[in-house]
């Protein structure tokens, strides 16, 4: 008996609590009502999502880039099975990590937000451990036991010393192997190329395995290169319709051309970097009446697209009117991170939260840890995890240290050994404060 | 050099020691008191009595508490229906609304500060009387002005408290404002607070944004570079 009239109705009903759907009005009424949906949900044959585009095939090309991308031979494990049936596929023993990363292309992005909604917290854990999504531009990230950081060393006015000050202090805290990525305060040409001049001077003089980026709209960025600017990644925000995608100011005609530019200048590594969050598509009043959690998922099909080196969800950014809470923050984290992996992406995750929200240290603390546990492939480290210029909290370059010291957990490789290299490990132990500043680091501030 | 002459050159929290691979006690209570400041911020009601020497007039958004405000944007950038006819058309050259936002202190704070400077400036201007909204958002001017009839409006409204900044005020112009408004179509200057854009000297800013966009009858995106003091 089927008491929902579509599928993305069903999806959003039977999504779990969420402000943003709520303001969307989209959410189930009553608690009874959402298990009404998780339980038809979980009868929905796989096949239904492929017959059915939740936005015409005509009106939007990220439906258009799911159908056409969808790989039916791929597929085929999990062809005959039920929205319930996957769960317990993805948990079953026998289904590997290897298998996992083998299904991605057969998967679609409503199959894995669909499955997700009828998934615990420890099932969002543990399906998400298997798969190792491996990555690499002059570092290896991803790999079994390992956790990289994105060193974001913002400054509300950009000022370079400060921000090479800050990249010094992360990297004496062994982070910034995935990526030394700048949001700048001002989106213009010569203040991009004054930074990645900057970041690419760090970069050298201290021979770092690692990857730069500053953190501006992609015409930006792409122009920067044109002007010869040492650009290693490209960067967008990306989101799950067209529509949403049209209020960044990007299309995929666009990212394809920024995705061949950054090949042609490092052929043969994964070049691009994307951020997503879910309620991005509502906040543009372009989300087509899909529930925020579905719509993110939709942006991993734009992100597979590119096999960039980086993904990662900015989960507790776009405040109280979306996640409302820690409680709402911390699931989607792991949502957000299961159906990034599922799709085949080198999923890391912004643990994040405003002011306005009802959240705390304590509750980055507990998605931190989920995380680690999860299989996440980086995290942000921020100063204190105090962002001065974005004006939010995210996790420090402490908290790096901590998640990978209780999981034992190491940077990538070949920063791990730039590490001993350079003289941040004291016999193992880290400089303290009141020591002296290795005279290479020192330079870079003069 | 060593690690702690960092802190020279940025705010940001470098070099702030460990304990293990955590922070100092002190770091970390520092960080608790600014959260501390920041959420207390969010919630502190609106003090009605804050600019009782302009003696402004009083109005309610659609958002009947802070809880739902913060659920429901949309219902804080319309006005409460009752309040709609308090308002009286008439033909202003600007009106300036005064809301809470995100913070009731950065009104209590700056509000009278800068709305004192900004009226010695706007001494020629034919000004709607003043408003104070309580559970206000930025759009809710749009509202307010078209209804008394102005060509500009200006809202002053607390901002999204930072860590170190939890009374920080935001002034935002709109030429011809009217419902359905976008944030391009809107000017904007932040950060206004003590240790921040004194308010003394952002009304002087936000003065001649006034008249620029009187002059060129057009905000946002459209209107041609502001000559305006830069920023300490």
């Amino acid at each position: 008996m089927k008491r929902f009239p579509d599928l993305k109705t069903l999806l959003a009903k039977a999504a779990p609590p969420r402000s943003g759907d709520q303001l969307a009005g989209l959410a189930a009424a009553s608690a009874e009502e959402r298990v009404a949906a998780q339980m038809e949900l979980a009868q929905v044959p796989l096949k239904r999502f492929l017959a059915e585009p939740l936005i015409p095939y005509e009106t939007d090309e990220v439906t258009r880039l799911i159908c056409d991308g969808h790989s039916n031979p791929a597929f085929q494990p999990v062809a005959h099975l039920t929205v319930g049936d996957f769960r317990e596929f993805l948990l079953s023993e026998e289904t590997t990590g290897p298998d996992l990363l083998a299904l991605a292309a057969g998967l679609t992005p409503e199959m894995v937000a669909a499955v997700s909604k009828i998934m615990r917290v420890q099932d969002l854990i543990t399906v998400a451990a298997k798969p190792r999504v491996v990555t690499r531009f002059r570092d290896t990230l991803g790999l079994p036991g390992r956790l990289s950081t994105r060193l974001q060393p913002n400054h509300p006015t950009d000022d370079l010393r400060g921000i090479a000050a800050t990249i010094i202090d992360g990297l004496l805290y062994a982070n910034g192997d995935a990526v030394l990525g700048v949001n700048p305060a001002t989106d213009d040409v010569a203040t991009v190329e004054a930074l990645l001049r900057m970041l690419n001077h760090v970069r050298e003089t201290l021979d770092l395995p690692t990857q730069t980026c500053v953190l501006a709209h992609v015409t930006t960025q792409m122009e920067a290169l044109r002007r010869g600017a040492p650009v290693d990644l490209i960067f967008q925000s990306i989101a799950g319709t067209e529509a949403a995608n049209r209020a960044f100011g990007i299309n995929l005609t666009l990212l394809d051309e920024a995705a061949q530019a950054a090949s042609e200048a490092h052929p043969g590594a994964n070049v691009m970097y994307f951020e997503t969050g879910q309620g991005s598509a509502l906040s543009s009043n372009a989300h087509h009446g899909i529930d925020q959690q579905t719509c993110e998922a939709r942006a991993y099909a734009v992100a597979r697209r590119y096999s960039p080196l980086l993904v990662n969800t900015v989960v507790g950014f776009i405040g109280p009117e979306y996640l409302y809470d820690g409680k709402q923050i911390i699931r989607a984290g792991l949502e957000d991170h299961f159906c990034g992996k599922l799709l085949g992406l080198p999923m890391g995750c912004d643990i994040c939260y405003t002011n306005h929200a009802e959240a705390d240290q304590d509750d980055m603390d507990v998605l931190l840890t989920l995380l680690g546990a999860a299989g996440c492939n980086y995290i942000m480290g921020v100063p204190g995890a105090d962002d001065i210029m974005l004006h939010y909290q995210s996790t420090s370059f402490h908290d790096a240290l901590y998640l990978r010291s209780l999981l034992n957990l190491k940077p990538a490789p070949e920063f791990e050994a730039w590490m001993e290299h350079a003289g941040i490990l004291e016999n193992g132990v880290r400089l303290s404060a009141s020591k002296a500043l290795p005279p290479a680091f020192e330079r870079l501030l003069l | 050099m060593n690690l702690l002459q960092l802190r020279q050159l940025t705010p940001a929290r470098v070099a702030i020691g460990r304990a293990g691979h955590s922070l100092p006690t002190n770091e970390l209570l520092n960080f608790q008191f600014a959260h501390a400041r920041a959420r207390d911020a969010v919630w502190t009601p609106l003090d009605p009595t804050c600019l009782a020497n302009f003696n402004p007039l009083h109005l309610q958004s659609q958002a009947p508490n802070r809880a739902t405000y913060l659920r429901r944007p949309d219902l804080g950038r319309r006005l409460a229906q009752a309040d709609r006819t308090l308002l009286q058309p008439g033909t202003y050259a600007a009106a300036i609304v005064v809301a809470d936002g995100l913070s009731a202190q950065a009104i209590h704070h700056h509000a009278r500060p800068f709305l004192e400077a900004l009226c010695a400036e706007l001494k020629d201007w034919h000004l709607a009387p003043l408003t104070l909204v309580q559970q206000g958002r930025v759009a809710i001017a749009d509202e307010i002005g078209q209804l008394v009839n102005a060509q500009l409006a200006l809202i002053l409204i607390g901002e999204r408290p930072g860590l170190g900044s939890p009374d920080s005020l935001g002034a935002y112009l709109t030429w011809n404002p009217k419902v359905g408004r976008t944030d391009a179509e809107r000017l904007c200057v932040s950060n206004i607070r003590t240790e921040g854009l004194a308010p003394a000297l952002a009304a002087a800013r936000v003065a001649t944004m006034m008249r620029e966009a009187k002059a060129h009858q057009v905000t946002g995106v459209a209107l041609p570079s502001v000559n305006v003091p830069a920023l300490p």
